[in-house]
């Protein structure tokens, strides 16, 4: 563990750690870092416009090695086999004891945090700054082939006997390949990638028993500490992996690395019953259960003498953060859920010491790469690189790309199915609004003929360029998942107003432990404001239609939306729904984002409006 | 499959509490007993009701085990438990109920004080557990939301 004592310093607002860790390698890594990028871009001639950039791609992926093994993780790669694009937040709030720290920092802010030079590959990855232009200039970012392609540099860079490939989780879902398969098409591309340990949250949108069959055929390990067989349901016959703890399945998984032994512990979504339908595995309760978690890490120390304790976690990053804040005992935790591409672990000091935390991104953007130097049950120093997965730096994987190109062929046709042209840039992610949502709400008051539409704020879902054909695939990309179903009902404004407020805590309540880690629904035909630091049900108000009219709390209002949690919705999928629109569309130019007017939060440095 | 071994011991085993404040609550005399308590509409009310005028101070050493977010408001686990020395009582309070008295267990002295309960909440509460130890009252505040759901991830 390590060490309570040694300070924390900061430094240019990034917290440095002294005393056990090597200060030196911790300051000088980022200043090599930093003249690696500038070598990269230089000699690439990259800074001016695109050129191959072959020869200095070893530069940026040249971790050369340190210490005694090297984790690396992937997270919310969301089903996305193929090198896609995609856009980082330019809206991300952090309030209260968040506000400024990571990974609520965009753009400009979120490079001067870190030290990254503007105009870089690394600042391009990183930051949503002039993306549509830098995305052409960089390319696609990841792919199942391509970042297999990095692993295995990663593994055999350091010895792969020393090293571990970590999986975060939903990585079943997000495609329309992963949906026509059951997640198992994303299996045996995982067995393929040589993921060793991994845990979920999308995985449970598919039944209890498809689950169990995708996991039979997985050649790694699940862990999860916090998904237990309701009592109810053991005693009718559900399956546990320990009948005695309630565990359904194992908590965490010993590893030997070397002469090393790692206890690798896993934190699925928390909250799973509750953003998602609980009907697709009605026996299983989950939670963020951090007493569980504290005694958990005990018993391990104490039972199995492990060289280092890490933890794959599901929660997001605000809510690792305060998890590491109030368990002590874990080195590392490797988060995802919140999509957050953060440069550095984030450190946090708790009640025996310390503990890393980590996001690395979505959509095989990004591969996480620590190197831990370990010593007397714990770990000593560290180095880490979250390293973006440039498609045309990284050769494909000759036999990846062959299982990529088998599990897409009997569906290549639908889709690549052209709908319409993007006449603007499209994304999803960002507090409020994006673009495609703005597509989605659309799509859903014209063929419903409604007065209001709502879409869920998800933050998976690619991004396409201005000019670019948008496919089936685009579609359902933004859309796939098994709750597709479509509905047109009658609302309250009260309802509607209930439903913004719900959501709108669930995203900005000050305790994480509170938070579900979405962003903000996304709503069409109706305008509001937002003032995210009051409390709940009081940060929105001025709530209007399209026409100008203010929404009265006792008038019914005919309301679309898709991915209902509670029951099945009536309607077709929202992916028939988007694409009739398309289609009828050819164009589609989105000129002004729907972003509710903000109260409040003038000076974040995660929001940028430019 | 029928009943587990496990789940027999365990179902033995979680009754040994309720079983005891059952046990203590004989009919008319019980009834009494807690009316007032029980039918307080404040919590301050309730408390003194319960407790009387003891001194209240706010206490770590009680651990309430409950979701912070509630997967089904209809049935809300809550488990408290306290390590401090002499606890002869605990109760569990909401002010969001007409009645916030929701639950009061007797702890006799070989009992662990450590108890389990199902609880319905129609709305984002805070759960107030006291625990009384000798002449004094100990407090834990824990607030469990329940949400409408449905739109993250």
């Amino acid at each position: 563990m390590f060490d309570p004592d040694s300070p924390l310093i900061v430094t240019n607002g990034v917290p440095s750690v002294y005393g056990n860790f090597n200060r030196h390698l911790f300051m000088n890594l980022s200043r090599r870092e930093f003249l690696r990028i500038l070598g990269f871009a230089g000699a690439a001639g990259l800074l001016p416009g695109l050129a191959s950039a072959t020869g200095a791609s070893s530069d940026l992926y040249d971790f050369g090695r340190f210490g005694d093994i090297r984790l690396l993780h992937i997270t919310d790669t969301h089903a996305q086999l193929m090198p896609i694009y995609y856009r980082e937040p330019s809206m991300n709030l952090g309030l209260g004891q968040a506000f400024g720290r990571p990974p609520h920092l965009v753009t400009e802010a979120f490079l001067k945090y870190y030290g990254i030079t503007p105009g870089t590959p690394l600042a391009h990855a990183f930051t949503a700054i002039n993306y549509a232009e830098a995305a052409q200039r960089f390319g696609k970012v990841g792919g199942f082939a391509h970042l297999k392609t990095l692993v295995d540099r990663m593994r055999g860079d350091f010895g792969s006997d020393k090293t571990l490939l970590l999986d975060g989780g939903d990585t079943w879902q997000g495609s329309g390949t992963a949906f026509w398969n059951r997640g198992m098409d994303m299996v045996e591309a995982c067995n393929l990638l040589g993921v060793d340990v991994m845990t979920g949250h999308w995985e449970f949108t598919y039944l209890e028993e498809e689950v169990r069959k995708n996991l039979a055929a997985f050649k790694g390990d699940f862990v999860a500490q916090n998904i237990k067989t309701k009592e109810v349901a053991m005693f009718e016959g559900a399956q546990a992996y320990d009948e005695n703890t309630g565990h359904t399945f194992r908590p965490y998984v010993m590893k030997t690395l070397g002469k090393h032994r790692v206890a690798v512990v896993g934190q699925a979504f928390p909250y799973t019953p509750i953003a998602n339908p609980s009907r697709f595995i009605p026996d299983w309760t989950f939670g963020i259960n951090s007493s569980d978690m504290q005694a958990l890490v005990d018993n391990i120390r104490a039972k199995e003498k492990p060289d280092a304790v890490v933890l794959i976690s599901h929660n997001g990053m605000d809510v690792d953060v305060k998890l590491a804040s109030v368990v002590s005992g874990i080195d590392v935790i490797f988060g995802g859920h919140t999509h957050d591409g953060v440069a550095q672990p984030f450190v946090v000091k708790n009640a025996k010491g310390r503990t890393l935390v980590t996001n690395a991104g979505s959509n095989g953007k990004f591969l996480g790469v620590i190197d831990l130097k370990l010593g007397d049950g714990g770990v000593k120093e560290f180095r880490y690189k979250l390293l973006p997965v440039f498609a045309n730096e990284l050769p494909e994987h000759q036999g990846m790309q062959a299982l990529v190109n088998k599990i897409r062929a009997p569906y290549l046709e639908k889709l690549q199915m052209p709908l319409a042209t993007a006449g603007s840039l499209l994304y999803r992610r960002g507090n409020f609004d994006g673009p495609f949502d703005q597509i989605i709400c659309d799509a859903l008051r014209q063929r419903n003929d409604a007065q209001i539409s709502l879409s869920p704020g998800f933050r998976w879902g690619t991004t396409i360029l201005p000019g670019q054909t948008i496919t089936m695939e685009h579609v359902l990309d933004q859309t796939c998942m098994t709750y597709p179903e479509t509905y047109a009902r009658d609302m309250t404004g009260q309802q509607i107003k209930d439903i913004l407020e719900d959501v709108a805590d669930n995203l900005f309540n000050l305790d994480p432990f509170y938070q579900q880690g979405g962003d903000m629904v996304r709503t069409g035909g109706l305008s509001y404001r937002i003032d995210p630091t009051a409390t709940m049900g009081k940060r929105i108000d001025n709530m209007r239609l399209e026409d100008g009219k203010p929404v009265e709390a006792s008038k019914q209002y005919r309301v679309a939306g898709w991915a209902t949690v509670g029951s099945k919705s009536p309607g077709e999928p929202v992916w028939d729904t988007v694409a009739a629109y398309l289609k009828d569309k050819k164009t589609v130019e989105i000129k002004k984002l729907h972003t509710p007017e903000l109260k409040n939060v003038g000076s974040n440095p995660g929001i940028d409006l430019s | 499959m029928g009943i587990s071994r496990r789940n027999f011991c365990k179902t033995v085993a979680g009754s040994a509490a309720s079983v005891a404040v059952l046990a203590m609550m004989p009919g008319n005399l019980m009834a009494k007993w807690s009316d007032k308590a029980f039918t307080a509409n404040d919590l301050a009310a309730a408390i003194a009701a319960k407790y009387g005028s003891l001194p209240i101070e706010d206490s770590t050493a009680i651990e309430i085990k409950a979701p912070e977010i509630a997967e089904n408001g209809a049935f809300v686990p809550v488990t408290v438990s306290s390590t401090i020395p002499g606890v002869t009582s605990i109760s569990i309070f909401t002010p969001a109920n007409f009645s916030p008295l929701v639950a009061s267990f007797d702890v006799l002295p070989r009992m662990k004080p450590d108890v389990s309960l199902r609880i319905r909440m129609a709305k984002t509460a805070n759960l107030v557990v006291i625990a009384q130890a000798g002449g004094k009252l100990y407090r834990v505040t824990r607030e469990v939301k329940v949400t409408i759901g449905g739109c993250g991830g």
